[in-house]
């Protein structure tokens, strides 16, 4: 693994080559391992080292990068050039802000963030392909014992981030991540569980397993049943899924381009009283890096408050921009947030540890099933599209353990539907909601999100499984 | 490349390994953008690296590394052994590789220009020159156009003695007109959404889009959607433009034919499929005038799935898929094929690039023209009352590749054989072997285009890559048209 030494040592002979006005250099990478399994067998079993610098130099206004994942003297002086080359070509960008310096990056004055705790953990880097086989083998056992199928992944990894500048910015983050997503096949049902953590001790991939056979199951011989306006519960996983495609929208660049369902609508009451919704990379539960594409400390923003979108997110060119648009006394507070893409990009930045709040009075799933007289149960969400871009109108199809409710009970399984649902609708329809965990999905990123139970979602079809 | 790869097979094979292959990758791209009349994005990227795939006690492992100095690369050799040990531990029965004659080979992506020999300046001026043109059209709140260059060198090497180098060049671009108004937001793309069009050329490609001259009409009728209908909701007969039957193809016959999805190998993530194996040579997938192949082959076309070799080194080819409606076969690799009785690899495992395992993949699974002269004018003719839908908006499927909806950009209602007016938000709704049978006609060769669809995105860890899919324009009977915004 690349150490903030090592990556110190590179950037300075970047500096010594480069004859730009300001030179920054990104490094990313690190070890990753997966092993697959399917059919109750490991079928795949992978394991790669990277780490890749990226060159971004600025010459009088004009900006462009270039990357390389070679680091001799030869392959540094080629990017380099590389990157020098295409920023030389580019037409002057007014809105060019010069680098952050470490005091900007990292001052965030009249914040009130709390330090990110460390995200790295020895247990989980040492992580070993046999003892990610040992658990695939308990699994499997478990699977095996219910005469039902496993596949899966169980993966393991440790990773850099750093960001260095040539006006003495220097920062650097590692990580470790271990993963373990497991689906039971049954002939005609399936389970699944997915969970990850910095630390591999929080994963316990046999009592996922024996959800997933719990699911798989009881979701046998599904019943087909019409499509429709149904109460649903959505558990975290699926909740995160379909959620996730609304927080594109909360960047101030989204705005300025009118492509985001905010758009005209900041201050307004969007959602429920009890949907409350922040973005914060310290969270306890959160992972991920503690600063943005330019190296700035990610704040803590508050998104929405009982339903009333307050602000979205900024990185400093964006901020500067809507200070002196059309906009600015219409979009709440307008800083800079920590929240940007490596420069040079066309989107901005986004929010991308999303944080939901925990009603006061907050239900367990068997909770909201017990209070539910009609409803679906759904696992997983999947093929999540955005249909509508203004009216946030998504399709996607359940999968994995879709169950009917019926008169507080779990009846049984049913086939799996397709639905059109407005994420503006479903979040003001939010009946009951559980403590807010991490959860993690296929479609969008890891959130602390809590299960949820929403009235008249809206499926529009019934498929053949 | 051989003072890398020889070592690599050395090791594996010196430390068990009864089959082994490395592959050396040098990948370079250009990606540019430019949005409401300035550059979006100015980036170049280089990546060099190595992998070896072995089978040891009769199951996998894979080891990829940046590292390529001797002691680098014999790590990752060892590496791969040790970590195949790990994956002995839990199987059922050995790998078997369906056999395969060694092959030397060299194969070059056919190309006039390369791109990267054109100046950034020019690839800017092209996309400002676009850009302007967009953004000249009153109403417009939103232009972004995209350039991208791809090269890939190759070196494969096997342990059964193949020895095979190719470099592949692929070209993309593309173009979309916003305009945000009231409660909505429309948009208009060419010459397809997200991304535009790609192929496995050089720089010609580029050439041949005729880019700025179609950008003001794009312009134009993304701000005119502000005033068309709202598509109507009910039954109808459709007529897809070729780039969403491209996509049609992908979703519901691309990936419900990749054998590892039907033998449960992707269940965890990307799904199964409803072709089980009692259907090969007895389903009915379309009507009779669907004809389906997956070509990798160079005459097929300079599609995303065209090459020489695939990734474990066995020659390009041709399956026919659906023949008359019937389906015929699978996409399959060395491992699957033999699985379901077959003697040879359908050719069809890629990888993202140096560090990810092949898997199966889509070649250019391309839907044939139709043999009696068809234009799109005279099928419009020939549709007493139906919709036009163009430019594919957004795209979903079950994890079977049965219930699928897209939406599309445009919509056009058909009466009396003549376009009577534009419809906004269309979208359609099936499932896949009632929608192949419900195929009636076939525009012919001259409206034939191969797509690429650079955004396919398959495995864990998920690796993203560009398929091939030709198509012409296809009237369907009695589709449901309109579910997208049923109940919203």
């Amino acid at each position: 693994m690349q150490t903030k030494e090592q990556a110190g040592d590179i950037f300075d002979r970047v500096r010594k080559l480069s004859s730009a006005d300001e030179t920054e250099v990104l490094f990313s990478g690190g070890k990753f391992a997966l092993t697959r399994f399917a059919n109750n067998t490991i079928h795949q079993n992978v394991e790669d080292q990277n780490h890749v610098l990226s060159v971004r130099t600025v010459f009088d206004g004009r900006t462009a990068r270039a990357s390389t994942n070679r680091f001799d003297e030869e392959n540094l002086r080629r990017v380099v050039v590389a990157s020098e080359a295409l920023a030389k070509v580019q037409l002057p960008d007014p809105d060019l802000l010069p680098m952050p310096d470490s005091r900007e990056a990292n001052g965030n004055a009249g914040m009130s963030n709390r330090a990110t705790a460390s995200r790295h953990f020895a247990e989980t880097a040492a992580v070993t392909p046999q003892l990610r086989a040992e658990a695939v083998r308990q699994i499997v056992d478990l699977a095996e014992k219910h005469k039902l199928t496993a596949a899966g992944i169980y993966s393991s990894s440790e990773s850099v981030e750093g960001n260095f500048n040539s006006r003495g910015l220097a920062r650097w983050h590692t990580q470790t991540l271990a993963e373990v997503s497991i689906s039971i096949l049954g002939n005609d049902s399936s389970g699944w569980q997915k969970a990850n953590s910095p630390n591999v001790a929080n994963l316990n991939p046999v009592r996922m397993a024996e959800i997933a056979a719990r699911k798989a199951i009881d979701s046998a011989h599904p019943a087909e049943i019409s499509p429709g306006k149904y109460t649903v519960i959505l558990e975290p996983s699926a909740a995160l899924d379909i959620v996730g495609f609304m927080f594109w929208d909360y960047s101030g660049m989204a705005i300025l381009d009118q492509r985001s369902f905010l758009t005209g609508r900041i201050g307004s009451k969007l959602f429920g009283d009890n949907i409350t919704i922040w973005d914060d990379v310290t969270h306890p539960l959160q992972t991920g890096c503690p600063f943005d594409g330019e190296g700035m400390t990610r704040k803590c923003v508050p998104l929405v408050k009982n339903g009333i979108v307050k602000r979205v997110v900024y990185a400093r060119a964006t901020a500067a921009r809507m200070k002196r648009s059309e906009y600015k006394d219409k979009v709440g507070p307008i800083e800079a947030t920590g929240h940007g893409f490596p420069l040079p990009n066309e989107i901005g930045e986004m929010p991308v540890n999303i944080v939901f709040a925990t009603p006061e009075n907050p239900q367990t799933v068997g909770e909201m099933i017990a209070s539910t007289e009609r409803g679906i149960l759904v696992t997983r969400l999947w093929y999540i599209r955005e249909v509508d871009p203004y009216e946030k109108i998504v399709t996607g199809m359940t999968r994995d353990g879709t169950f009917l409710v019926e008169n507080g009970r779990v009846r049984g399984g049913v086939r799996n539907f397709r639905f059109n649902e407005s994420l503006i609708q479903m979040l003001s329809n939010v009946e009951a909601m559980s403590v807010a965990a991490r959860a993690c999905g296929e479609e969008s990123l890891d959130m602390v999100v809590p299960a949820m139970k929403v009235r008249d979602f809206n499926f529009t079809e019934v498929t053949k499984f | 490349m051989n003072h890398i790869m020889q070592p690599a097979l050395n090791v594996a094979t010196v430390r068990g390994a009864s089959y082994a292959d490395v592959r050396v990758i040098n990948q370079r791209s250009r990606a540019l953008t430019t949005k409401n009349g300035k550059v979006g994005s100015a980036s170049g990227s280089e990546s060099f690296g190595m992998n070896v795939r072995v089978i040891v006690d009769g199951a996998w492992g894979f080891a990829a590394s940046e590292d390529l100095s001797r002691q680098g690369v014999e790590a990752t050799a060892a590496r791969a052994v040790e970590i195949s040990r790990a994956s002995a531990s839990v199987k059922r029965k050995d790998v078997q590789l369906a056999p395969e004659k060694a092959v030397t080979g060299e194969w070059t992506t056919p190309h006039k220009i390369d791109p990267f020999s054109i100046s950034v300046e020019q690839n800017i001026e092209l996309l400002l020159k676009i850009d302007s043109e967009m953004r000249a059209v009153p109403g417009v709140t939103l232009a972004e156009a995209n350039l991208n260059f791809n090269r890939e060198e190759q070196w494969f090497a096997s342990s059964e003695g193949s020895d095979i180098h190719q470099t592949k060049y692929s070209s993309g671009a593309g173009y979309t007109a916003y305009a945000f108004a009231g409660n909505e937001i429309q948009k208009r793309s060419y010459p397809n959404s997200y991304g535009g069009q790609w192929q496995n050329k050089g720089y010609e490609l580029i050439e041949e889009l005729r880019l700025v001259q179609n950008a003001r009409r794009i312009a134009e009728e993304a701000v005119a959607l502000h005033h068309a209908d709202q598509c109507p909701e009910g039954t109808f007969d459709i007529i897809l433009d070729s780039s969403q039957l491209g996509l049609q193809i992908h979703e519901s016959i691309g990936h419900p034919i990749e054998l590892d999805r039907v033998l449960g190998m992707e269940a965890n993530f990307a799904g199964t499929s409803f072709l089980t194996l009692d259907k090969l040579r007895t389903l009915r997938y379309g009507s009779d005038i669907v004809n389906v192949v997956a070509d990798a082959r160079q005459e097929h076309g300079p599609g995303l799935g065209t090459f020489g070799f695939d990734d474990e080194g066995v020659p390009a080819q041709c399956t026919p898929i659906i023949r008359n409606g019937l389906f015929t076969g699978y996409l399959s690799s060395r491992e699957t094929a033999p699985m379901i009785g077959e003697s040879r690899s359908g050719g069809t495992l890629r990888a993202e690039g140096w560090n990810r395992l092949p898997i199966i993949r889509m070649t250019n699974v391309s839907l044939l023209p139709g043999e009696k002269p068809l234009t799109l004018e005279q099928l419009i003719a020939s549709t007493d009352h139906g919709i036009l839908m163009q430019t594919n908006r957004s795209w979903s499927i079950d994890d079977k590749r049965f219930n699928f909806q897209f939406g599309c950009e445009i919509g056009w209602e058909i009466k009396g054989g003549k376009r009577v007016r534009a419809l906004k938000n269309p979208s359609y709704s099936g499932i896949t072997t009632e929608f192949w049978n419900a195929l009636d006609a076939i525009c012919s060769r001259d409206e034939w285009t191969l797509w690429g669809t650079p955004n396919c995105g398959k495995g864990q860890p998920q690796q993203v890559i560009g398929t091939g899919h030709g198509a012409a324009p296809s009237r369907f009977k009695n589709i449901k048209v309109g579910s997208a915004y049923k109940g919203s």
